[in-house]
């Protein structure tokens, strides 16, 4: 009984502190512009089936790894530089599309140059289950949470500790009050499409052994991150990583307890639940709307 | 002011002359079949243009609405042996039911949250298409029985053309008179600004439902008739990327022009007919295209050509 409920638990742990990095991709650039970024499961989908590749090109898997996150960042800036900065509209309708656009023209480029198979990245430190309480669990899973912590670590440390950090926080908070202080808020979106990329390729990197790799995987992993992000109330940090590990424990105990067919329903439940009773999520602002 | 209302619309005639005429240049089976498939995804973005160009809100799950109405007639008619002309309609009651209970929680939404609701309802829909393999015949799909006369089943895709042409025809006739009606100028001002509309007396939610319910039905009718006329129906008709195929028929042909949903969903479809070959680049083109569009004609075609013509509609 317990040792299943921790096998449950961990596996829910390892699948949520991957959407946790996803949602906080969607944090980060929705808190710059208000933009809800479609490609962000692509930038996912660049962390591990490029990682694959490059490996196949004959890059030693570090080597590759940082090479896919490179590319997932090059990704991230060209959607911001080419094709949001160069709409001349706020409306949220059109920019939702042109995110939506970027992930076919992403997916489909991966599609056409990287193959329609699934691929396997290596585990890190091999295969050999470790024993945790009953509960048998990957060294890939432990990696997972591990690198899971440390990016939620150094990101807490960037937006309190640096100047750069403190500056995007300032434009999600006010972007004209942050111009007129001296930051550039073009650029400080640039960063956050860069960061995001890079939070999206380093978890689709990491979680790759386990959930294996194709050109469509970013589709359901970026709809999961953004439905966590909405879980935790878009916006709020501390809302995606909690909204992030919840959706994966509670997909995790459908699986185990209820139904493992209706797994991939969960999020989509949960979060048209949470919409209807509390439309802000769960660590969102109450919001007033200016007229 | 109602003999004014009845003015023949030039713009219909001209599509009911269009659709007359297409035959002229189709010689086999198989052009029939890429225009009926243009016909039917007309339909849905005619519907969907009237929520998102329209009263503004977007939905990213219209394909949900698409793939249940095609299979509640396809389970109605198969599984339990109702007449197609009983199953068709009950598809329609059943959506339109559907989608006026959800229309409520999720119209009261906006932006984003919107964005997500519809898109999780589509989600959900397909998921379940998909599961319930006792009733709907799980990932492989199922068959539906043909649309019959008498003891004549209809095969022929000429009369399917002529039956789906009929219908598109109706269906933009009903959501040209929609937009012009009051029901039309109250979506134009919870467009403008909701607030306004509430200050002056226009109910909006209660507009916002109904135009979602039609959009809904429009969306179930076009699936209805999907399942019929190709005699199976599987959980992809739900997919996600079919929901926004349809929302990109719309911007591309131009929000809030009901003959630019229909460009769209034109083109759209016959997109893949001139990249064969190159299969492969289909998502990528469609993506690249979606972007460009949005990027340098934010109005969509219709709008932006008819602004270059002089006098020409708005």
């Amino acid at each position: 009984m317990f040792a299943e409920f921790m096998q449950y638990l961990f596996s829910g742990l390892t699948a949520g502190s991957t959407y946790a990095l996803v949602a906080l991709g969607f944090t980060i650039i929705y808190n710059a512009s208000h933009i809800i970024n479609f490609a962000q499961g692509e930038f996912l989908m660049i962390g591990g089936l490029g990682s694959v590749m490059l490996m196949q090109y004959g890059l030693p898997m570090p080597l590759a790894i940082v090479g896919a996150i490179v590319l997932a960042v090059l990704a991230g800036i060209l959607i911001e530089k080419l094709a949001l900065e160069r709409a001349a509209t706020n409306d949220i309708v059109p920019l939702i599309i042109i995110t939506i656009g970027a992930s076919l023209f992403l997916r489909g480029g991966a599609q056409f140059f990287w193959g329609k198979s699934i691929h396997a990245l290596p585990a890190f430190t091999g295969n050999t289950p470790i024993d945790i309480a009953g509960a048998t669990i990957l060294p890939q899973s432990l990696w997972v949470l591990g690198v899971g912590a440390v990016v939620v670590c150094a990101l807490a440390w960037f937006f309190k500790r640096t100047l750069t950090g403190k500056a995007m926080l300032a434009v999600s908070h006010n972007p004209n009050a942050a111009r007129l202080v001296g930051i550039n808020p073009r650029f400080i979106l640039m960063l956050s499409f860069a960061l995001a990329g890079a939070l999206g390729a380093v978890a689709g990197a990491v979680a790759a052994p386990i959930t294996l790799t194709a050109y469509d995987i970013g589709v359901m992993l970026g709809l999961k991150g953004f439905v966590a992000a909405v879980l935790g109330g878009l916006g709020s940090p501390v809302g995606a990583v909690v909204g992030g590990l919840l959706l994966g424990i509670m997909e995790a105990f459908t699986a185990g307890y209820i139904s493992s067919e209706y797994k991939d329903a969960v999020p989509f439940v949960i979060v048209l639940l949470v919409l209807f009773l509390l439309p802000s999520g769960l660590f969102g602002s109450r919001a007033t709307e200016r007229v | 002011m109602g003999m004014l209302k009845r003015i023949p619309r030039p713009g219909l005639i001209v599509l009911a002359l269009i659709l007359a005429a297409a035959p002229l240049v189709f010689s086999n089976p198989y052009q029939y079949d890429v225009a009926i498939h243009v016909l039917i995804n007309a339909m849905v973005a005619v519907g969907l243009n009237l929520l998102m160009g329209y009263a503004g809100q977007i939905s990213l799950g219209h394909a949900g609405f698409f793939g249940l109405g095609a299979y509640v007639t396809a389970v109605l008619s198969a599984n339990y042996g109702w007449p197609v002309y009983l199953s068709m309609p009950a598809a329609l009651v059943v959506v339109a039911l559907l989608a006026f209970v959800v229309a409520r929680p999720i119209l009261r939404l906006s932006g984003h949250y919107l964005a997500m609701a519809t898109l999780g309802l589509g989600i959900l829909i397909s998921i379940v298409l998909r599961t319930e393999a006792g009733i709907t015949g799980g990932p492989d799909g199922m068959m539906a029985p043909p649309l019959s006369i008498g003891d004549t089943n209809l095969y022929d895709e000429r009369y399917w053309y002529a039956l789906i042409a009929v219908l598109l025809l109706a269906t933009v006739w009903l959501a040209l008179n929609l937009i012009d009606s009051p029901v039309g100028r109250a979506l134009r001002a919870v467009h403008g600004s909701e607030v306004a509309a509430e200050v002056v007396g226009v109910h909006t939610l209660g507009y916002k439902v109904l135009i979602f319910v039609v959009s809904a039905v429009l969306a179930a009718l076009a699936g209805v008739l999907t399942a019929h006329y190709s005699g199976f129906v599987t959980p992809d008709l739900a997919n996600f990327i079919y929901s926004i195929e349809f929302v990109t028929m719309v911007v591309l042909g131009g929000m809030a022009s009901t003959y630019g949903a229909i460009v769209g969903a034109v083109i759209l479809t016959l997109l893949p007919q001139f990249l064969t070959g190159v299969d492969d680049l289909e998502v990528m083109i469609l993506g690249a295209i979606l972007m460009v569009v949005v990027i340098f004609m934010p109005t969509g075609l219709v709008p932006t050509l008819a602004r270059l013509v002089p006098g020409g509609r708005r």
